[in-house]
């Protein structure tokens, strides 16, 4: 008898306690969104700044790598609202339908976003439904303006043999990739075996004048003058720029690689509106997109941040791309598993020599 | 025998890190994307490419093992024959390195001796030529045996003291000189500890791929850096898993090998 009273109040106070933590929760009626993006890519301050404005919680998810990104978000073991990646995550998100249309009509300041960046978007996404473009860039060459002595035009820097031994490459098979496919003439997205072979022979031929194949690297080692040109990002040339005045950045006449990272919201997200609201205040809201590049300091889309920047910094194209310069780019596209095989087998074989 | 539970905290781990990872590793190995049964991953091993790899990371190894064993057998023997108090300081300021975070140290060699380093600064100061060494095999065996070697020393000085001074007082007072003396009564005394030494330099040197990344400047292409590239940049972590199975075979066979010859010798250090 004593042990069912004891039971009985146990279970009691359970359910008390439980319906006490529900109501609250409601009293309180605090709204919580998750989101994923990749690390250092926001100011941090404005995610309690948003907090204090609106009242909706965001919990900040971050990854290193895309592929990192995608493995963690779709591993299922954390709901996410919405996701911040590079388009061909994106692209992948979309194939596997765990996106939903944003309906931007929604977005109080989206007329900020700049209709280019909408059309580089447009390329994978049809009718820019899916994906707000968060920041985008290109791929480009760092050069030291002591060593090179006219400033590069062409990717053929990296092949005539003249800076033997002074070249950095990035040890990304895409980005080796659509550098040779884009000397040679061709598409970065190419699926023709013969023009990828071509490429191939062309990056081996050039192995013996690389000095190394780095990632993040490439900056520090061009910031030390450890070589003449290095191949990278642009918001990490733009650093570089900044830490050694010698340095310059410049995206070849022959076409690279245009990426923009976008924000995509998931099927299964369903408080549309705080996630809405809190994209606006991130990317389109003027001042909060203009603290953000600052922190960031990668091309921002957004207009109304670069029509108050000062006159040299926007003239400055590591800031923002020329258009005219960017004729020849290309965002890449998803690539099929049988191109992916090919060219895994044929950066094995450059890497192998 | 209730002692036995003592070990249960080791056998949840050693389940959950070390038996359930190695049945993913397997199950990946033997499967296709699709999810079908498969060896081609595992024999993808003897592709040209991947022959290539495994010869130079045997290679760098093998370097790498016989220059760490060179610097550390006389090192032990040295160690034994001065009559010196503080033995044990002299092994902490060798081991010392290994508190100091590996990557980090690797990342500092690397700092040394790129093109710009600190090295070439002091070859310069002294009208010296500089060195390139950076983004070579040697830079990645330097790296290793700076690594690795207190993994060397460590066994090798443990047996290398072990021995009975009078065993080498008797062979001396019957006339062996001091290489036949090396040769036929150190030598296979201390044989145990070399032996755990090699295993425990060479195996991890066979299947690095971070070193090589760092110093080799991503131009030379080990097994490791194809086992990575397989995981991290294509996604395909079946051809991965099955080229990581079979360097495991190749690791077991190299284990049971070394294991025989220490039932030989009935004593064995570390392992």
């Amino acid at each position: 008898m004593k042990k069912k009273i004891t039971m009985i109040i146990c279970l009691t106070l359970t359910i008390c306690i439980a319906a006490l933590c529900g109501c609250s929760n409601s009293a309180n009626d605090q709204k919580t969104i998750t989101v994923i993006n990749y690390g250092m890519y926001i100011d941090p301050a404005i995610l309690d700044q948003f907090t204090e404005e609106t009242g909706i919680v965001v919990l900040y998810e971050e990854a290193s790598t895309p592929e990192e990104l995608y493995s963690k978000y779709s591993s299922g073991a954390i709901h996410y609202d919405a996701v911040c990646s590079s388009e061909y995550i994106i692209m992948k998100m979309m194939a596997d339908q765990s996106l939903q249309p944003i309906d931007f009509t929604q977005f109080e300041h989206i007329d900020n976003i700049s209709d280019d960046v909408w059309s580089f978007c447009a390329t994978f996404d049809e009718g820019n439904q899916y994906a707000l473009p968060y920041f985008w860039g290109t791929v480009g060459l760092l050069y030291n303006k002591n060593m090179v002595s006219t400033p590069p035009t062409s990717w053929d820097v990296l092949f005539s043999g003249e800076y033997a031994g002074n070249i950095i490459m990035q040890n990304s098979m895409r980005d080796s990739f659509m550098i040779a496919l884009k000397y040679l003439g061709y598409s970065c997205n190419t699926t023709n075996p013969e023009e990828l072979a071509q490429a191939r022979d062309l990056l081996i031929n050039q192995k013996p004048d690389v000095q190394s194949y780095l990632v993040d690297e490439a900056r520090d080692e061009m910031v030390a003058e450890n070589a003449a040109i290095a191949v990278i990002y642009s918001g990490d040339g733009m650093l570089g720029c900044t830490y050694n005045e010698d340095l310059a950045y410049v995206v070849p006449e022959d076409g690279s690689n245009l990426w923009v990272d976008c924000w995509g919201v998931t099927a299964e997200c369903v408080d549309t509106e705080s996630v809405y609201t809190f994209l606006d205040y991130l990317c389109c809201r003027e001042d909060i997109a203009k603290q953000n590049f600052e922190y960031v300091y990668y091309p921002t889309p957004n207009t109304a941040v670069l029509n108050s920047l000062d006159e040299e910094l926007r003239n400055d194209e590591a800031v923002l791309p020329k258009l005219d310069s960017l004729d020849n780019c290309e965002v890449y596209q998803l690539m099929d598993d049988d191109t992916t095989a090919m060219m895994d087998e044929y950066w094995k074989q450059i890497k192998a020599e | 025998m209730k002692r036995k539970y003592i070990a249960l905290p080791y056998l949840i781990w050693m389940t959950a890190f070390i038996v359930l990872p190695l049945v993913f590793v397997a199950y990946y190995a033997f499967t296709t994307k699709a999810g079908g049964f498969t060896l081609s991953n595992v024999f993808a091993i003897f592709d040209s490419l991947h022959i290539k790899a495994t010869i130079l990371s045997l290679g760098l190894s093998l370097s790498c093992t016989v220059l760490c064993l060179l610097v550390a057998f006389p090192l032990a023997l040295v160690l034994r024959r001065i009559h010196l108090n503080h033995k044990g300081l002299i092994i902490i300021i060798l081991i010392l390195p290994m508190w100091m975070n590996s990557i980090l140290r690797i990342l500092a060699l690397q700092m040394i001796l790129s093109k710009n380093g600190i090295l070439n600064m002091i070859l310069e100061w002294l009208h010296l030529a500089p060195v390139e060494i950076i983004n070579t095999p040697a830079a990645i065996i330097l790296g290793m045996v700076y690594d690795y070697l207190p993994y060397m020393i460590l066994p090798i000085y443990n047996s290398v003291m072990d021995i009975d001074q009078d065993l080498i007082d008797a062979s001396s007072d019957l006339g062996a000189r001091f290489g036949y003396r090396l040769r036929h009564v150190i030598l296979p005394l201390s044989k145990p500890g070399i032996i755990s030494g090699i295993t425990m330099v060479f195996i991890p040197c066979l299947t690095s791929f971070v070193i090589p990344d760092i110093l080799g400047g991503g131009k030379i292409q080990l097994l490791g850096n194809v086992i990575e590239q397989e995981f991290i940049t294509s996604m395909n972590w079946n051809l991965g898993a099955g080229l990581s199975f079979a360097l495991l075979i190749f690791v077991i066979i190299g284990l049971i090998f070394t294991q025989k010859h220490e039932t030989k010798y009935k004593e064995s250090r570390v392992w």
